[in-house]
């Protein structure tokens, strides 16, 4: 294994960043990604990467990112769910790693939830 | 699934939804090009009855529906390339799954990205279990383990995103020259 040495430096960082978020535990927006069998199949790994990607580029304190089993329509997957400070959901489908930016940058930083690529608008297609 | 790192997504979280506190997996490349991919887990383990039932698809322990294809489809993609998946499990102590892909046939998939494989894992399940990795091939060895990297950061969750960015890196970095061969 690298170097734990590192991990140390590692430890120093995040635990400066995560003091700020502790006071405000209520901000908290969850990213969850559907990863079971279908998930998995349909290409959510490489989603889950581009959401912990651009949180980290971006440096976003009131995020976290996480997994769930099958939500039992298969046939969107890759799936993600955006969970608001507030409680309100949103699902999206066929999540693709290029539309991740996009849903971060718009629905997580700016409240905004990016209509096309929601399930609302998948089952009017 | 498009490659063997996606059956290990799928496979570990039988794992998990055991109960099981430290999975170890293995890549192991020998010179005869067969690669063992084993996945040891001290979960709940199976009775002998569902463990002659678990390689159908029409079994799973889900109550939501009839069909689970993860085990399945590792033995149809293993079986592709002329080798197999063996399963041995205890009820209380844990199950050990391994596949073998006979890596010179033309039907065998690539290992694909581990690395990002394990970091998902790892951020997916950041407070249990911990995950063991090794990979050995005729070019070489590397280990790879949370419970070490959980002692390092003392408390940090495995799931911050610096942590993550961590072990993708140093994950790649080591991988490569065991496994570059077969890896696309």
């Amino acid at each position: 294994m690298k170097s734990l040495a590192e991990l140390e430096q590692i430890r120093k960082q995040t635990l400066e960043r995560i003091n700020l978020r502790k006071e405000d535990k209520s901000d908290l927006t969850r990213v969850v990604i559907g990863m079971a069998t279908c998930g998995i199949a349909a290409g959510a790994r490489p989603v889950m990467h581009a959401f912990m990607d651009e949180i980290g580029k971006r440096q976003l304190q009131h995020v976290t990112v996480s997994q769930t089993g099958c939500i039992g329509m298969c046939r969107l997957e890759p799936m993600v769910d955006v969970i608001s400070p507030d409680g309100t959901k949103v699902t999206y489908v066929h999540v693709k790693p290029e539309m991740v930016p996009r849903i971060v940058a718009e629905h997580v930083v700016n409240g905004r939830p990016v209509e096309e690529f929601t399930i609302g608008a998948a089952e009017d297609a | 699934m498009r490659d063997i790192s996606l059956h290990l997504s799928d496979i570990v979280q039988n794992s998990i939804t055991a109960g099981a506190s430290l999975v170890e997996i293995g890549f192991r490349l020998g010179e005869d090009r067969v690669l063992t991919v084993s996945v040891k887990d001290d979960g709940c383990g199976m009775s002998e009855e569902l463990l002659k039932r678990v390689q159908s698809p029409f079994t799973t322990t889900r109550t939501t529906r009839k069909v689970g294809l993860g085990i399945p489809l590792l033995m149809q993609n293993a079986e592709l390339s002329g080798g197999n998946v063996h399963i041995e499990s205890k009820v209380g102590e844990g199950t050990l799954i391994e596949a073998a892909f006979h890596t010179d046939s033309i039907d065998c998939l690539p290992v694909g990205d581990l690395a990002e494989t394990m970091a998902t894992l790892v951020l997916s399940n950041p407070d249990r279990p911990d995950f063991s990795l090794e990979c050995v091939s005729p070019d070489g060895g590397m280990e790879f383990s949370t419970a070490e990297i959980r002692a390092a950061l003392g408390g940090v969750s495995l799931a911050e995103p610096e942590v993550y960015q961590w072990i993708l890196s140093s994950l790649k970095e080591e991988i490569e020259p065991i496994l570059g061969g077969i890896m696309k």
